[in-house]
């Protein structure tokens, strides 16, 4: 989308960069000028917490990387050592494990807020399945960034994790060998985690990269799922509008990072992992950090290894099919009456499964797992390809100025 | 009318879900789980909360009189008894703390290992030099190092407690220090049929009620010259108070620091608040 303004070089040393690489033009397009919906609510704050937390994990990750020791018999004492030793290495430590925390919550309502206004639909595939990628190559982070204070659950998990590619037929054990450099979570293993948390970090700003500019392409969607379709009308350059709403919502979201990171600073760990890895003994529950435990759920319903390992990827890759499972013609789910139930009733199941993943995979619990992992998959594949050819649909607003009670204007043309 | 039908629709399914996990709920506190440990007050608890160094010296009293002929606690060092934040014992006292313990040292220029006294810079020097040390001597048992076992230890309050624990006003963290107390003080004889391998002990808080560690804390076994009364809950109380020390030894400094970290964060918002609609108050959105 066009902005609001063009750039004008003021000094004559931003005229002879320009010139050379108009970089300064480029960002002046992409943060000053960028037109943005003026209707967005505070959920649309989400993009720059994510982008504030990936920049805040990275810094506090290079500093503890410059005092952590990746291997076997060093690493869990040198991470006492930075929470002991090293100045301020308790609050990065601190706000580095609690950061990862808060950027998966952060996702998790960046995500459900594409789902429930429909930002996935037509044209803003690509930049929906880039995110699915973002949210990807963040759980593959997150998973490799746990087991490096190798902890009990450190070990465990890497040991559980990594045996799931022993599932893949004939070339499963191959394969797993060749991941750990070994036949068992070992130093190699430390050694190569560490070097690929210290990589995919730079990889996830890439895809980042292609994420904003997918969505600079296409604008951004907005509550109504109406298309901008007046500029100067119906939408507000991104500064210094949408950059101080955005400061809103980060200020009272690092207040909450704040409070984990000061106060409560254990509440998402788990005790275990305060005990060195010791391969002789397993702990009784293996448990995954808390944004991992929907799909552990899923993982743990089902009785064959493969099966269960196919849900669980599956259960990933089927959000990136939303723009072709959801039929409905009308974009956003508050003109979607029937969507809206279904919608908070998957909220409900996604939630529910997180719970039943930290519970022992047994009795009631695996029951709830089973039907709560069926409706799940049954919510992607059957309710919403049939919800969007026979649900009915409330009129959609013509435009987005329409929406706000504010007079048409001539050229405007109503919505098909 | 029909969307109120949908919406009952939507909460009949949404309840039946519900129901499912509810059931799971209830099978919560079987047969084979421990009790929950009674919470213990601690001066270290919530966003105000401080070390007692009065306590933390009682506490390590009984670690030094009572825990460390089995225990070690090595990434404890002696320059920490004088830090902010904990025992905090003068410099000169926690010199002469580091100079009653041998510490082994070397090699010597003879390229000979030497015993030497302490120094604020070591670590307290374990009872076994080794694991298996420690194995032939204890009846096969590894008692495990107490640096970090504040924060290793700890147990779950269940749904919907555990959600409280997080919130300001109500957090809970010290499940750790509250187990410990409950361990040291929850040995009781064994129930009726239930036998017990020589050298065991039956505690009602251990995995499996039972434990190769003897019951460690008797009423009046350890002096204190503070006038603090002379009971094995006592004992119980201060050495888990010092292990929660020696397992955060900066938790002072956080809390204070997160005061002013959380107290720059609200007023920050606000001014930031009013700014965004002082820009918006001339779009109508």
């Amino acid at each position: 989308m066009t902005g609001h303004s063009t750039y004008t070089p003021k000094s004559g040393f931003a005229r002879w960069l320009e010139r050379r690489l108009p970089i300064l033009g480029f960002i002046h397009e992409s943060f000053v000028a960028y037109p943005v919906p003026k209707n967005l609510n505070y959920l649309w704050t989400f993009g720059a917490i994510l982008s504030f937390m990936l920049v805040a994990q990275i810094v506090t990750g290079i500093v503890l990387a410059m005092h952590y020791t990746p291997e076997t018999t060093l690493a869990f004492d040198s991470i006492e050592h930075i929470m002991r030793d090293v100045n301020w290495g308790w609050a990065l430590r601190y706000a580095h494990a609690n950061g990862a925390s808060m950027f998966f919550l952060a996702v998790y309502i960046h995500i459900f807020r594409g789902m429930y206004y429909g930002s996935y639909k037509e044209p803003r595939e690509v930049l929906w399945i880039l995110g699915v990628v973002i949210f990807m190559l963040m759980m593959a982070t997150g998973f490799l960034g746990y087991v490096l204070p190798w902890g009990q659950m450190s070990f465990w998990a890497a040991t559980v994790i990594t045996n799931l590619f022993t599932a893949i037929p004939y070339v499963g054990n191959s394969i797993t060998t060749w991941l750990l450099g070994g036949y068992s979570v070992d130093n190699a293993t430390l050694n190569r985690f560490f070097a690929l948390h210290y990589l995919l970090p730079f990889v996830i700003v890439a895809i980042v990269g292609l994420h904003v500019w997918a969505l600079h392409v296409t604008g951004q969607n907005n509550p109504t799922g109406v298309e901008v379709k007046d500029i100067e009308k119906e939408t507000v350059p991104f500064t210094p509008y949408a950059t101080l709403k955005d400061a809103v919502g980060l200020v009272v979201f690092v207040g909450l990072f704040a409070w984990l990171t000061f106060f409560v600073p254990n509440y998402t760990g788990h005790p275990d992992n305060y005990i060195e890895a010791n391969p002789l003994v397993t702990p009784p529950h293996i448990v995954p950090e808390w944004y991992f435990l929907p799909f552990y759920a899923i993982l743990r319903a089902i009785p064959n290894k493969l099966i269960g390992v196919i849900a669980l990827f599956a259960s990933i890759l089927i959000v990136a099919a939303l723009p072709w499972l959801d039929t409905s013609k009308v974009r956003s789910g508050v003109y979607r009456p029937a969507f809206k139930k279904f919608y908070w009733v998957f909220v409900f199941v996604a939630v529910g499964l997180g719970y039943l993943g930290a519970q022992p995979a047994e009795g009631v619990y695996l029951i709830a797992a089973r039907i709560l992992m069926a409706y799940y998959f049954l919510h992607f594949l059957v309710v919403l390809p049939l919800l969007g050819k026979y649900e009915q649909t409330l009129p959609e607003p013509r435009s987005i100025a329409a929406s706000l009670g504010e007079a048409a204007t001539p050229e405007e043309k109503p919505h098909a | 009318m029909k969307s109120v039908v949908d919406s009952w629709k939507s909460i009949v399914m949404a309840a039946a879900l519900a129901g499912a996990a509810g059931a799971a709920l209830a099978e919560e506190g079987g047969a084979h789980s421990q009790p929950k440990p009674p919470r213990q007050e601690w001066s270290f608890a919530g966003a105000f909360g401080h070390y007692d160094n009065a306590q933390l010296r009682r506490g390590y009293k009984v670690y030094k009189e009572v825990c460390s002929s089995c225990h070690s606690i090595s990434r404890l060092a002696f320059r920490n008894f004088a830090e902010k934040g904990g025992p905090e014992i003068s410099e000169a006292e926690a010199k002469a703390l580091a100079e009653s313990y041998k510490i082994k040292d070397g090699p010597n220029d003879a390229g000979d290992y030497f015993e030497r006294p302490g120094r604020l810079s070591d670590r307290v020097p374990p009872p076994f030099p080794n694991e298996q040390a420690a194995r032939a001597a204890l009846n096969g048992a590894y008692p495990p190092d107490m640096s970090v076992l504040a924060k290793a230890r700890g147990y779950s309050r269940g749904f919907p407690l555990f959600l409280a624990d997080a919130l300001p006003g109500f957090s809970y963290q010290e499940h750790g220090v509250d187990y410990i107390v409950a361990l040291l003080t929850g040995y009781v004889d064994a129930p009726q049929g239930v036998e017990l391998a020589p050298g065991q002990y039956y505690n009602l808080y251990m995995p499996g009620r039972r434990t190769g560690m003897p019951p460690p804390l008797s009423d009046g076994a350890v002096t204190y010259d503070d006038g603090t009364p002379q009971t094995a809950a006592q004992y119980a109380k201060d050495v888990s108070a010092f292990l929660m020390w020696a397992a955060e030894p900066h938790l002072e400094e956080r809390k204070s620091i997160g005061l002013k970290v959380v107290g720059f964060l609200i007023v920050l918002s606000f001014l930031v608040y009013f700014t965004k609609r002082k820009i918006w108050a001339n779009v109508h959105h």
